[in-house]
């Protein structure tokens, strides 16, 4: 018993531990940097994050590139009026002293021509790109199909 | 008295702004043909994966939870599929009362794309149905959802799909029983759902 629960912590925290690392750029930081498995390379995947700007400047995120996708890019998802839509984001605002998530349901970002299906446990690189701040590159982890996000010990809204 | 119109016009746009989110928010239930003589019966008649077709009728005596989207959606419709998958998995024995059923408003592509394997690796119960053009078309209709092609070089194809991402709740005599909104959490769909079952 003792170690099938040692075994599944393990299994359950170790692909956390990507997507749980922090990364900084000037006054930015990077984290919680997420994506979910998908079925075969056919369909875009899907690009999470969260960042947060410390500093006293606005800045934007205007860009990803990753090996993992040919044609990845910012967008956002808006329900208005009971309608679901998915418009191209020209960049996503990191206002001085505040969060922005890129988070089911909102910003993300689309994965399109993906080189290969991303597997549950997976983990590729996306190079963000800030209007101010330049280019910084997280790893993602992919998380499964049905994940909501990653479960960090830090990963406070 | 300038203030006290100001009042009166602000009350009576605040009333307006209620009434129109009531109007929107429960349309298919407040529509004219869901009179009390006369429930709301919406229907569909569409293929499934391996191209029978497949129509309201034969669910009767089942709960029918019926979500209409598109596999090559990201972020919207996992997150309804994981929903789903969540409420089946939560319902326990009570699940075989319950059929699931996603119905596709980009058939053509997602039949290229393969329908199938895309909703069973969400849940094995979940059927997936993806229509002619036409028979897409009356479902829609017949469930009063909207959905509309979008002309958009900033996704896969040139295209994506505005939907309705609501869940609808059909009840075993095949009538409108409500809809889930957006973003419902599945232990509220699920506790919904034990006090009919
Ligand atoms: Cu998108």
């Amino acid at each position: 018993m003792k170690h099938f629960l040692l075994a599944t912590t393990l299994i359950f925290s170790a692909p956390a531990a990507m997507a749980c690392e922090t990364v900084t750029i000037g006054d930015l930081t990077v984290e919680h940097a997420w994506s979910k498995a998908t079925i075969g390379a056919g369909r875009p995947g899907v690009f999470y994050v969260e960042i947060k700007n410390s500093g006293t400047t606005d800045d934007a995120l205007v860009g990803i590139t990753t090996p993992a996708a040919g044609m990845p890019m910012l967008h956002e998802t808006v329900v208005q009026d009971g309608i679901a839509s998915m418009p191209h984001a020209m960049s996503v605002p990191v206002p001085a002293g505040q969060s922005v998530q890129l988070a089911p349901g909102g910003y993300h970002g689309m994965l399109m021509e993906l080189t290969t299906a991303l597997k549950e446990g997976d983990s590729f690189p996306v190079t963000l790109s800030f209007e101010k701040s330049g280019e910084v590159t997280v790893n993602v982890d992919v998380l499964s199909l049905r994940a909501e996000g990653p479960d960090c010990a830090d990963a406070g809204q | 008295m300038r203030l006290r119109s100001l009042r009166i016009i602000l009350w009576i746009a605040a009333t307006a702004a209620v009434i129109t989110f009531l109007a929107v928010r429960w349309w298919p239930a407040t529509d004219d043909t869901a009179t009390a003589d006369s429930a709301f019966m919406p229907t569909f008649a569409l293929a499934d994966s391996e191209g029978r077709m497949r129509t309201t009728a034969e669910f009767r005596g089942k709960f029918l939870l019926v979500f209409f989207g598109f596999t090559s959606c990201p972020d919207v419709c996992p997150t309804t599929l994981s929903e789903v998958a969540q409420v089946m998995d939560d319902l326990g024995s009570a699940a075989g009362s319950v059929q699931p059923i996603f119905i596709s408003i980009d058939p053509e592509r997602d039949r290229r794309l393969g329908l199938d394997d895309y909703t069973k690796a969400f849940h094995p119960a979940i059927l997936a149905l993806a229509g002619s053009e036409e028979d897409t078309k009356s479902a829609a209709a017949s469930f009063k959802i909207f959905y509309e092609q979008e002309a958009d070089t900033s996704s896969p194809d040139g295209y994506t799909m505005a939907h309705s991402p609501s869940l609808y709740l059909i009840g075993p005599d095949g009538e409108w029983l409500r809809q889930f909104t957006y973003g419902t959490s599945a232990a509220e769909i699920v506790s919904d759902l034990l006090t009919r079952l």
